[in-house]
């Protein structure tokens, strides 16, 4: 019988006692008198309350005690005592029994539903996997389910459609929504060479994709995987609390039959009210709301961060970022985007850009890429130059639409004369760190473009946010001092230690310890070591593997922003995890000798059926706090996302 | 006269739950079974988990068959912190857990509540 049918039989039968409850002072009494609320209650103690003793009976043959065991010797005791007095014609109180069996499973049947909420974000993951997908298979493509697609197979996609699997794009181009996966509300443009995240939406275009990861290897099944390890995980605060629970319930039983001794051999109280106390205590003092604080909250924060592509990967990450007192980021692909980017042109953009997009098109140099992309990215139709011509360690020179033309570096100045405005903007740019080109046309320097492995447009808010939180942000970086200094000045960033060699920013990471727990956040081979000396390692979702299994923190979008809400959400997680053990702690500590009647005197005390009812309550507001935190707001919400 | 007898009972039974459960009292653990490329044990869930420790074989493949008999909701969830499991246990049915044997060590595991503990050694 389900805990909602036991609840619905245990109200029914109780009713007609609380009418004679609300009656009585008005004369009215159920026909039968004591014997139709002893058969009343039978049925309430058989039915309903029948799993309570089973179970209870189970775990004291274990040497165990449990809520079970506080229910069933709280309601039996006050069933049984009521036969006897029904006997020996003495004053009962069956509805006690019968009552306090109906709100317990009231709070039972909630607290199921509550529970099944908060557990609810995992499931909803896995519902977002496509069932099939479009497979090439001997040159015809066929629906296959998802379980039949391998690695190496081509797959369409139509728009609309769902992306099965991990790959590749092999041919076409689409935008796609990867909301579900990465938190980023906007859809993403992809096209050949460009990687899709399986179970993301394709919105626009048809295309087909190599798949390159199935099964338990796709990024969902990983996040997945990620998020239940999560959500099992305890939170060392928890530790404290087992060792609590371990021993309570043995304790309540010994407090009940001191209370009843207390009552009825000291105080002279008669057996009925020296039994209803003891009765008070056993069933006020359920520890379920201590047993369901922490896990609940730490459920419901895990599955909120992963829904906006923040993955924590415990509990114990979690307390950990709560203290977080410095931040140290890895400068290159972390606080960059880790490849060179055109950041200025000085002399008249178009012209510049195209004669320098003409010198670079068939070169493999990083920076010509930078250039060739800014060339792209702006829309430019690139025609190669002809008769090329490499000036000797300055750059290259060739001719382009029939004029000479030439593109390199600052020895050219040699050669060439600046103007003093072009000298004047050189010289501002270098001082920001930036690589500075030299574009010349027809005898003459006519632009600047300065490359740079440029901040990510995230960066600076981010780290500004995180110094408004009070946090001291640091910079690691393997780059030289003044590269490092120029970047940390763009974004912001406190201190700067710069030179680093790869195997040393582990014992950085360790001497900044020193002044409070750090949070180190990177996405390389060779931060791993640093991620996982760092109290909270914090890995970029584009880095390497390597990265992403040594972090405790995985930022699916590599979105810096991203940082502030993860070390949010755990400080809001966790504080929630510590205010519901306050209540538990405090409603147990206090509920305990109010149902023992020590202020009795004061006129305060507590019937069975009260203890009863507030301890469903109990377990009902934590539950139901742990689920606020789903829409507790965040200070830092999410930025606008830059298209 | 009456009084002395219950305070002299009261006292009894708090000496009677003190050693029933915070006594010492042993639990056995249990090998798995072996059959062919796997092993297999069986716990049954009722007022605790019998038995409550189960040693497996390093880097067997391993298959431990819950059944709840309990009709508590405390244990009708079970919890492997390590291995990421969370199950469901239907009452009065088997439900199959695999265990990843790869790594040698004790592990703990739990009900929903975290209030009944269990225990799987692989060596």
């Amino acid at each position: 019988m389900s805990i909602k049918n036991r609840f619905v039989f245990s109200l029914i039968v109780s009713l007609p006692m609380l009418v004679e409850m609300v009656g009585q002072p008005f004369g009215f009494m159920l026909p039968g008198g004591a014997w139709t609320m002893f058969l009343l209650t039978t049925a309430v103690m058989a039915v309903s309350a029948g799993p309570f003793i089973e179970s209870a009976w189970a775990a004291f043959r274990h040497h165990h005690a449990n809520m079970d065991t506080l229910v069933a010797i709280g309601t039996a005791t006050a069933y049984l005592y009521s036969f006897y007095a029904t006997l020996t014609g003495k004053a009962v109180f069956y509805e006690s029994a019968a009552f306090v069996v109906t709100f317990i499973l009231l709070g039972q049947y909630f607290e199921e539903k509550m529970k099944h909420s908060a557990s609810g974000a995992v499931s909803k993951l896995v519902d977002l996997q496509a069932k099939d997908a479009e497979v090439m298979r001997d040159g015809q493509l066929v629906k296959v389910p998802l379980a039949e697609v391998i690695v190496g197979d081509i797959v369409r996609v139509k728009p609309g459609q769902k992306i099965a699997v991990d790959g590749v794009i092999t041919e076409g181009t689409s935008t796609i929504d990867e909301s579900m996966v990465t938190g980023e509300s906007m859809p993403v443009t992809k096209q050949a060479g460009d990687h899709v995240i399986g179970a993301t939406m394709n919105n626009t275009g048809t295309f087909l994709f190599r798949a390159s990861k199935v099964g338990s290897d796709t990024l969902l099944s990983q996040i997945v995987e990620m998020v239940k390890k999560a959500q099992t995980s305890h939170a060392p605060i928890q530790k404290t609390v087992d060792k609590v629970a371990d021993i309570f319930v043995p304790a309540v039983l010994m407090i009940a039959i001191l209370t009843f001794t207390v009552w009825y051999v000291f105080l002279g109280a008669s057996v009925v009210n020296a039994m209803l106390f003891a009765v008070s205590v056993v069933i006020i003092a359920c520890p379920c709301a201590l047993g369901i604080a922490t896990p609940t909250a730490l459920m419901v924060g895990t599955g909120r961060s992963a829904k906006m592509g923040i993955l924590i990967k415990n509990g114990e990450v979690l307390e950990a970022a709560n203290r977080v007192k410095t931040v140290v980021f890895d400068k290159t692909g972390t606080i960059t985007a880790g490849q060179p980017q055109v950041t200025d042109i000085v002399g008249d953009p178009e012209t510049v850009l195209d004669v320098a997009a003409s010198l670079e098109v068939s070169s493999e140099h990083p920076l010509a890429a930078a250039i060739l992309d800014k060339a792209k990215a702006d829309g430019r139709t690139v025609t190669a130059a002809t008769d090329f011509k490499a000036i000797e360690g300055k750059g290259v020179q060739a001719t382009v639409n029939g004029q000479a033309a030439l593109i390199g570096n600052d020895k050219l100045l040699a050669d060439y004369a600046l103007t003093t405005e072009l000298s004047r903007q050189m010289t501002k740019l270098q001082s920001e760190a930036k690589t500075v080109v030299l574009v010349g046309l027809a005898g003459k320097i006519i632009g600047l473009i300065a490359i740079q492995d440029a901040p990510k447009a995230s960066s600076a808010g981010a780290i500004a946010a995180l110094k408004k939180r009070g946090l001291r942000t640091v910079m690691l970086t393997g780059d030289n001092q003044r590269v490092a200094q120029a970047i940390a000045a763009e974004v912001g960033i406190d201190d700067v230690i710069a030179d680093v060699l790869p195997g040393d920013k582990a014992d950085n990471v360790k001497r900044l310890q020193a002044d409070g727990p750090v949070a180190f956040v990177g996405d390389g081979i060779n931060d791993a070591p640093a991620l996982t000396t760092a109290d909270v390692g914090i890995a970029m979702g584009s880095g390497t593997d390597i990265a992403i299994e040594s972090g405790g923190i995985v930022l699916v979008k590599n979105d810096l922003q991203d940082v502030v809400h993860a070390l949010e959400l755990s400080k809001k997680t966790f504080s929630r995890i510590k205010l519901n053990l306050f209540w538990a702690f405090i409603y147990n500590t206090l509920g305990i000798p109010v149902a023992a009647g020590v202020f009795f005197a004061l006129g305060l005390s507590l019937s069975p059926e009260i203890a009863g009812l507030g301890m469903a309550l109990s377990s009902l507001s934590v539950v139901a706090s742990s689920l606020l935190l789903n829409t507790s707001k965040l200070t830092s919400a999410p930025a606008p996302t830059a298209a | 006269m009456i009084k002395l007898i219950v305070l002299i009972v009261a006292a009894a039974l708090i000496g009677f739950i003190a050693w029933w459960f915070f006594g010492k009292h042993t639990t056995r653990a249990v090998d798995a079974a072996m059959t062919g490329q796997s092993q297999d044990a069986a716990v049954e869930v009722s007022g605790g988990y019998s038995p409550s420790t189960v040693v497996l074989k390093r880097g067997v493949p391993a298959h431990i068959t819950f059944n709840r008999k309990d009709p508590s909701s405390c244990l009708e969830q079970v919890v492997f912190p390590d291995f990421g499991i969370n199950q469901f246990l239907p009452k009065d049915q088997d439900q199959v857990i695999d265990i990843d044997t790869s790594k040698a060590g004790e592990f703990d595991y739990a009900c929903g509540m975290n209030m009944f503990h269990g225990k799987v050694i692989i060596k």
